[in-house]
């Protein structure tokens, strides 16, 4: 009884705080990230041509053996367009090999784009209809896949790589993955 | 005046027609359970890009492509649940709109009735506090009573 008496009149502070937690832990959710279901899973099979030369054909077998990234992109896709300098630059200190998929694209322009930004990627498959994409469960471009020497997919950045994302997540998981035996 | 209003109003309506048309693809299903099949799926679906927006009623291109997966998948002959699993093993379960019962959702599922039975309990708790309060009263007014009973009869005598 004591008890009840000593908390009576803190109740109502107490109900606020809470409530208060709740709602300040829902602004700090984003609900447009969908957390991938296709973490520390095999990538899927796929056929897709390549978007250079046309009569060579990529298949997972691409990835096996080294670490790498995928980041799926478009021509049409302005977020796209700010990442690109920052894939070139990861390309630039030859710590991993990065493939594109080119998303729901148009050939020419997507040749063009490349000719005119330069290309960051080691091997571009294309794929117009987006069916290779949604075997990856992409939802958004641009989402970029970190692939293990296995072919597991270790981690997903959805939306823009940035030099800090490079930095603090992607560069320590690549070096970490790179010890890892094939 | 009136005649560019008129116009514009048509315009602008025509625009909008334009919208509503666009994307909605109509697939051919070999009968009409596919077709069903179809639709209850795409309604069940959770659009990814505008997430309060089911598969059947979103214009986005992805919820787009994967009507026109499911619809492949129907006329090949999969199952529903061959078709949520396929979805779910590359989306998550997030484009489900109503999550599985697993670990991670049971306070989801069960946190209400957790609730109510602390609620409950709490309303049981008070009323036998106040209950027992009451009849505190009411034995200190039989007393009393009696008191008053003893100090009127002297009043008489």
């Amino acid at each position: 009884m004591i008890f009840i008496k000593l908390i009576k009149p803190i109740i109502p502070l107490l109900i606020l705080i809470s409530i208060g937690f709740f709602l300040w832990r829902g602004l700090a959710i984003n609900p447009t990230l969908v957390p991938s279901a296709l973490i520390d899973k095999q990538i899927p099979e796929f056929n897709l041509r390549n978007l250079i030369s046309p009569q060579q054909t990529l298949s997972k077998q691409i990835f096996l053996g080294h670490v790498s990234l995928l980041n799926v992109w478009a021509t049409w896709c302005t977020v796209c367009a700010n990442e690109y300098p920052v894939l070139i630059d990861i390309k630039n200190t030859h710590l991993v090999t990065i493939y594109g998929l080119d998303y729901k694209d148009d050939r020419q322009t997507a040749l063009r784009w490349i000719k005119k930004y330069g290309n960051p990627f080691a091997k571009i498959g294309f794929d117009p209809e987006g069916t290779t994409a949604i075997n990856w469960g992409v939802y958004g471009t641009p989402e970029t896949f970190v692939i293990d020497k296995k072919g597991i997919i270790r981690y997903k950045v959805i939306g823009e790589v940035s030099h800090r994302i490079w930095q603090r997540i992607l560069l320590p998981l690549i070096e970490k993955l790179q010890r890892e035996s094939t | 005046m009136r005649l560019i209003k008129s116009v514009l109003v048509i315009l602008l309506i025509s625009i909008s027609c334009k919208c509503f048309a666009e994307n909605k693809m109509i697939y051919s299903f070999n009968n009409n359970s596919q077709q069903q099949q179809f639709d209850t799926l795409t309604y069940e679906l959770r659009c990814l890009v505008c997430q309060n927006q089911n598969l059947a009623e979103s214009n986005a291109t992805l919820a787009a492509d994967l009507r026109t997966q499911i619809a492949e998948m129907i006329v090949k002959g999969f199952n529903n649940q061959e078709i949520v699993n396929y979805l779910v093993n590359r989306y998550g379960d997030y484009i489900l709109y109503e999550p599985p019962v697993m670990k991670k959702t049971w306070l989801l599922w069960f946190g209400p009735f957790i609730l109510l039975a602390v609620g409950l309990s709490v309303l049981y708790i008070a009323v036998y506090i106040i209950r027992r309060r009451e009849n505190k009263l009411s034995e200190i007014s039989t007393i009393e009573k009696q008191k008053i009973k003893r100090i009127l009869s002297a009043m008489e005598e």
